[in-house]
């Protein structure tokens, strides 16, 4: 047995877009424990739900995060709508189902690129983000932002989208898949990325169902749980059947990542050659009385929502249990057995949102 | 089609009940807290298309046993809910003792409740 060490990772590193820390126990070169401490950006948002009217609240939920601002927003919406008992229009459905898609493109493009970046693959880390940014347009023209949108409202959707923005959104897909099918040739079949990926950071499907994991990071260890099964908005009438891998390694967890992009761009071709004519959100009135949890699946797994109403406008509770809370777990275990020079890619492979997390 | 269930439980019982639904291989989704004049936790758990939800309602005081000795995953819950919400829980697996968040005001879910 070779002399412990304690290795501090972060909370600041060039890998981590966002903060934590990690005290790494190694034996040599070797990680066989980590402790997490997270906490530096710990806001206090759901709190914030008690000096908030419930409709106001819906703009802090969407910055929860800022990559998974629409899911977080539809959501809190969802579970209010719960609730109240809102049935929301099929068409703004639809329209929640294509942002929500779009946003899972941009979630999973973004995360490609910092994984290539996390490589020292500048120009593939570059490439991605060049596609992301087609995404981005798409939110801009239809929304008017590109990071908080502010279209998912209590009873439906606040824009919708004409009949030639959907049509120049399959045009803008179609030709995203072609160029991403080049970028993801280079994922999967470089040596480079290989040597990095293949055999690394395994969890298996057991140790994944054992510690709670979920999204990608279970699925690439063949864990069949997506909440999108359920039907939810308009995925039930969409034709979805989660994309799974079984080695459970770190490159088992990019290609679900890279397929569910292709996927996404797929749902929301239907979404659109499907969408109904129709209102785009309903009136409601009253305050919500009661409680309600409600689970989506966002780009980096499911995230489960509770809202508890006292008739005032005002809520009793607001929580949000977030993919990468629920994945600490999983990621404490794939860095067992894990060199040291892996750290940083591990880290990176359960795709982690630490704004989410600590919210 | 997602049933979903509210049963309300006993502190003593607790650690009985999640042992008996860990037995069943129901999975732990999440442990939420609410504070509004009691402490109210909900254990969620899923099994296929099952949502279960375990509801304890105690007062600030009452001691809880920790399920992280059955659910490895549930330690960051319960240290959350310690920290947040000062939910007396013994046996945490791997406690952070009210560290986690290492956020400037104890309690935050409680004490400003309790001043307005």
């Amino acid at each position: 047995m070779g002399k412990r060490t304690i290795i501090p990772f972060g909370p600041q590193h060039p890998v981590l877009p966002e903060p934590i820390h990690l005290d790494l126990v190694l034996e040599d070169e070797t990680v066989v424990g980590a402790i997490p401490r997270i906490g530096y950006i710990h806001r206090g948002l759901e709190k914030l739900v008690e000096k908030k009217d419930f409709q106001q609240y819906t703009y802090v939920a969407e910055r929860i995060c800022g990559i998974c601002s629409f899911m977080h927003g539809m959501g809190y919406c969802m579970t209010i709508e719960k609730i109240m008992q809102i049935e929301v229009p099929a068409r703004a459905e639809f329209l929640r189902t294509i942002w929500a898609e779009l946003s899972r493109m941009h979630s999973h493009l973004l995360w490609l690129g910092l994984t290539a970046d996390a490589f020292g693959f500048e120009s593939l880390f570059m490439h991605t983000w060049r596609l992301r940014e087609k995404v981005l347009d798409i939110f801009e023209e239809t929304t008017g932002g590109r990071v908080i949108f502010s279209v998912c409202d209590i009873g439906g959707v606040k824009k919708d989208i004409d009949d030639n923005m959907l049509a120049k959104i399959v045009t803008v897909l179609t030709e995203l898949e072609q160029e991403l099918k080049t970028l993801t040739d280079v994922f999967l079949h470089d040596s480079s990325v290989k040597h990095r990926t293949c055999g690394v950071g395994v969890l298996s499907k057991q140790a994944a169902v054992a510690l709670g994991a979920v999204g990608p990071t279970a699925r690439g260890s063949g864990v069949a749980k997506d909440m999108r099964t359920y039907g939810y908005a308009a995925y039930s009438k969409l034709d979805f059947t989660p994309i799974i891998e079984q080695q459970g390694d770190a490159y088992a967890r990019m290609k679900v990542r890279i397929g569910e992009v292709f996927q996404a761009a797929r749902l929301i071709k239907a979404a659109i050659n499907l969408i109904p004519e129709g209102p785009i959100n309903v009136r409601y009135k009253g305050n919500p009385t009661g409680e309600a949890f409600l689970r989506i699946e966002q780009p980096r797994g499911t995230v489960l929502y509770y809202v508890k109403g006292n008739g005032t406008k005002f809520l009793t509770r607001f929580r949000a249990r977030t993919p990468t809370f629920a994945n600490v777990p999983a990621l404490l275990e794939t860095l067992k057995g894990s060199s040291l020079a892996d750290v940083p890619v591990l880290v990176l492979t359960i795709d982690p949102c630490i704004s989410c997390t600590e919210r | 089609m997602i049933t979903e269930q509210i049963k309300t439980i006993a502190v003593e019982t607790l650690v009985q009940e999640v042992t008996s639904l860990k037995q069943t291989e129901y999975d732990l989704v999440a442990i939420t807290c609410t504070y509004d004049e009691m402490l109210e936790l909900s254990y969620s758990f899923e099994k296929e298309q099952e949502f279960l939800h375990l509801r304890l309602v105690i007062d600030r005081g009452t001691q809880l046993a920790s399920i992280s000795q059955l659910y490895a995953y549930a330690f960051l819950y319960e240290n959350e809910i310690k920290e947040l919400f000062d939910v007396k829980i013994t046996g945490i697996t791997i406690d952070f003792e009210n560290q986690l968040y290492q956020i400037a005001e104890k309690t935050p879910f409680i004490t400003n409740k309790e001043e307005s």
